[in-house]
């Protein structure tokens, strides 16, 4: 139920999303509902936060610290959502996360029993930034169910580091820890591949990311947000309006969409 | 959204109604789709079909019409049961070390010749109800709760929304506000943040407005207390047990019809407008980590338990010992206080104590049941309440029946929510109408039920004498 000191009684009332500095780095963990979010955030972190088996248990956002080769990790537990494409309060909430809550890695817990739904998440979490890293949990279910996975081959087709799990046993967990701080001290640095749309797509995300890149100063990634407007999804807008200061829907702007719309 | 593929037919037809969005949306996301399928048919070695027999027929049972709700009025029942038994002698060894170091302290005082003041704010008013809080809210949070906790860890609970959906679908509210009715019992305050799971603003206020109807945290032990002193003749023979726990289930039980009921009003007054649908994965059953969810949440909840004793139970006690013994004329304040109560008290079967503990227990519904004793005592009867035994001759004592016991319990569970629970409701919706209206609507719920409960009590009782 997620009823922890956390977020019952007077603790309601406080409201947490951009966390201060902390001065570590800071680790986005996103996922499916169901798919052991919050058993890898407990097993990480020490035991923090009660792990319920109900999807949508995560309503705020838990957060918790753990240390590893000397560096500070600030976690930031995620709503699980299928997607980040804003259809839904915990959808918006994980997007604007990993688009404006600046974390340095993105972990996306996926679960090994149903891969392919699980991949829909990853994918669009690829498209919004590079330092991402799958933890690919559930592996004693899957075993049981005799499901196995290419490991090696998944990570070459995503382009980003995939590290099996077990988080319930603890299986995979140092492996876990020791490719997040890689990816978060730049060590490792993942190249996700672009996932190709057809022309019309491309020729008018092209165009319009040329225009976003100056007014993003680098924040966000063009290319993502030129496909979002394409989308039409205008809570995106909000988002950039908010967190960065940047109002995409003025006059000058409105038109270059339109313009590439038409 | 998730696992629908996109139909070519829709999109076509999208194109040719010249709605140049959508279908760049529907063709991005079949791409998406289309790319995540490609690598799971290449990674995903052998897949043979899903061996889910066990699950399937757990779930063929738990969520059966004939089955499901038997079997969870059968859960609920067993996990109170266990909470009444097993709570009783906690709460008693408890008590007893609990006033002892009550003794301990006054003998202190008296030694250092503190000023009697002194010794009644700090030892009479804030160490006892602190002592008695613990006591009594204790016990019975640290067994219900993991119980409740490993039901949801079997995967229980989102059957349980999905066996409610149809009632919550008839109320015209949204089948996930039975997850945030569970959440409820744990803290309102917690349930109406849940309530966020639900995407309709119209569902979600319905969800806000009726998390009140599910008892929490705080009310809970004040429940199981009065049940177990005047229905289960204090739990000394197995047959208290059970009538004390069909009590505590059949409040539930009320809760959980009043919320309905009220949800299905809102929805034909207030909040007009058709429930909409939605989709709940069914997470597979696995097994509970048991010794993993016994000690958080037993750790979790007794932390919860002192925090909130000591934040708001003990100065609580400070203020209402004052308001006990400060004299204005021949009469405390409380005295004059409930005075102005004692009409309405009466009307509906309760008194004007009763009314003013619930008054001033605003904070937190933890205080209710000590600032009620320490009124009651404030006459200078010191006793010492440290046995379901004593505290209800103490309530005897003050012209208590099991119909008041009943309506007390009744208006437990119906009045307004908490201090924290309405700030937290203003925070969620914005607007001071919808806190307000959350206060009002259980207030003259539970107002009604004591008045119809005395009415018939009294009905009853000319029958009999007849």
């Amino acid at each position: 139920m997620g009823l922890t000191n956390q977020a019952t009684g007077f603790r309601t009332l406080r409201e947490n999303f951009l966390p201060a500095s902390t001065g570590g780095y800071l680790v986005a963990l996103a996922g499916n509902p169901n798919a052991g979010k919050s058993t890898v955030f407990n097993a990480l972190t020490g035991l923090k936060q009660h792990t319920g088996n109900w999807p949508g248990k995560t309503v705020l956002q838990a957060r918790g610290k753990f240390t590893h080769q000397g560096h500070t990790f600030t976690l930031v537990d995620l709503p699980g959502t299928y997607s980040l494409l804003a259809n839904s309060v915990e959808e918006q909430v994980a997007r604007d996360f990993i688009c404006f809550g600046r974390p340095d890695v993105t972990v996306v817990v996926v679960d090994a029993t149903c891969l392919e739904r699980n991949l829909n998440l990853v994918l669009q979490v690829t498209e919004t930034t590079n330092a991402v890293v799958v933890c690919l949990n559930l592996m004693d279910e899957a075993r049981r169910k005799r499901i196995a996975i290419d490991v090696p081959l998944l990570a070459r087709e995503l382009g980003v580091p995939v590290v099996p799990t077990a988080a319930r046993r603890g299986e995979g967990l140092a492996h876990l820890k020791d490719t997040i701080a890689a990816v978060a001290t730049g060590a490792l640095c993942p190249g996700p591949a672009p996932i190709i749309y057809d022309a019309d797509i491309e020729a008018a995300a092209g165009r319009l990311a040329k225009q976003l890149q100056p007014l993003l100063r680098g924040r966000l990634n063009a290319r993502w947000v030129a496909l979002r407007l394409l989308e039409g999804d205008a809570t995106l807008l909000q988002g950039i309006q908010q967190f960065l200061g940047v109002d995409l829907s003025e006059p000058g702007i409105k038109l270059q969409v339109k313009e590439v719309l038409v | 959204m998730a696992g629908q593929k996109t139909d070519p037919v829709l999109v076509e037809a999208r194109r040719l109604a010249g709605d140049l969005e959508d279908s760049y949306r529907d063709r991005i996301v079949a791409a998406l789709y289309a790319r995540a399928e490609a690598i799971a048919s290449r990674a995903v070695k052998e897949a043979p079909a899903p061996r889910r027999e066990l699950d399937w027929r757990l779930d063929a049972i738990l969520t059966s019409r004939l089955w499901g709700y038997p079997i969870m009025l059968a859960l609920l029942a067993v996990v109170f049961w266990l909470t009444l038994k097993g709570a009783n002698y906690p709460s008693a060894l408890l008590a007893s070390l609990l006033f002892a170091f009550q003794d301990i302290l006054t003998s202190l005082f008296h030694r250092l010749d503190a000023p009697a003041w002194l010794h009644g704010i700090v030892v009479l008013g804030m160490y006892r109800t602190l002592a008695w809080v613990v006591a009594v809210m204790l016990p019975p949070m640290a067994i219900f709760f993991p119980l409740f906790t490993l039901l949801e860890d079997l995967g229980y609970l989102p059957r349980i929304a999905f066996n409610l959906d149809n009632f919550f679908k008839k109320a015209g509210a949204h089948g996930k506000q039975a997850l945030t009715m569970c959440m409820g019992f744990g803290c309102n305050a917690a349930g109406v943040v849940g309530c966020r799971i639900i995407d309709s603003p119209r569902e979600r206020l319905l969800a806000i407005l009726t998390n009140n109807f599910s008892p929490c945290n705080g009310r809970f032990p004040t429940l199981i207390t009065l049940a177990g002193i005047f229905m289960g003749g204090l739990l000394t023979t197995a047959a208290g047990v059970a009538a004390a726990t069909l009590t505590v289930v059949g409040i539930i039980l009320l809760g959980i019809v009043l919320m309905f009921f009220t949800s299905w009003l809102l929805s034909r007054t207030l909040l007009k407008g058709v429930p909409s649908s939605f989709t709940l994965e069914l997470p597979p059953y696995r097994p509970p980590q048991v010794l993993r969810v016994i000690i958080r949440s037993v750790l979790d909840r007794t932390l919860y338990v002192l925090v909130r004793a000591v934040l708001v139970a003990a100065p609580a006690g400070a203020f209402t010992w004052v308001l006990a013994n400060v004299h204005l004329g021949a009469f405390s304040i409380i005295d004059h206080m409930a005075g102005w109560l004692q009409p309405l008290g009466k009307v509906v079967g309760l008194d004007g104590y009763i009314l003013l503990a619930f008054i001033l227990g605003l904070p937190a519904n933890e205080i209710v049941i000590p600032i009620l004793l320490m009124s009651y005592l404030s006459t200078g009867m010191l006793t010492e309440v440290n046995s379901l035994a004593a505290l209800g001759e103490i309530l005897v004592r003050h012209g208590w029946t099991w119909i008041t016991a009943l309506n007390v319990m009744l208006f437990s569970l119906m009045h307004w929510p908490c201090g924290t629970t309405l700030l937290t409701i203003y925070k969620e919706t914005k607007s001071l109408k919808w806190p307000l209206l959350a206060a009002v609507i259980p207030t003259a719920l539970g107002l009604a039920a004591c008045f119809l409960v005395k009415l018939l009590a009294g009905l009853l009782d000319i029958v009999a004498a007849g």
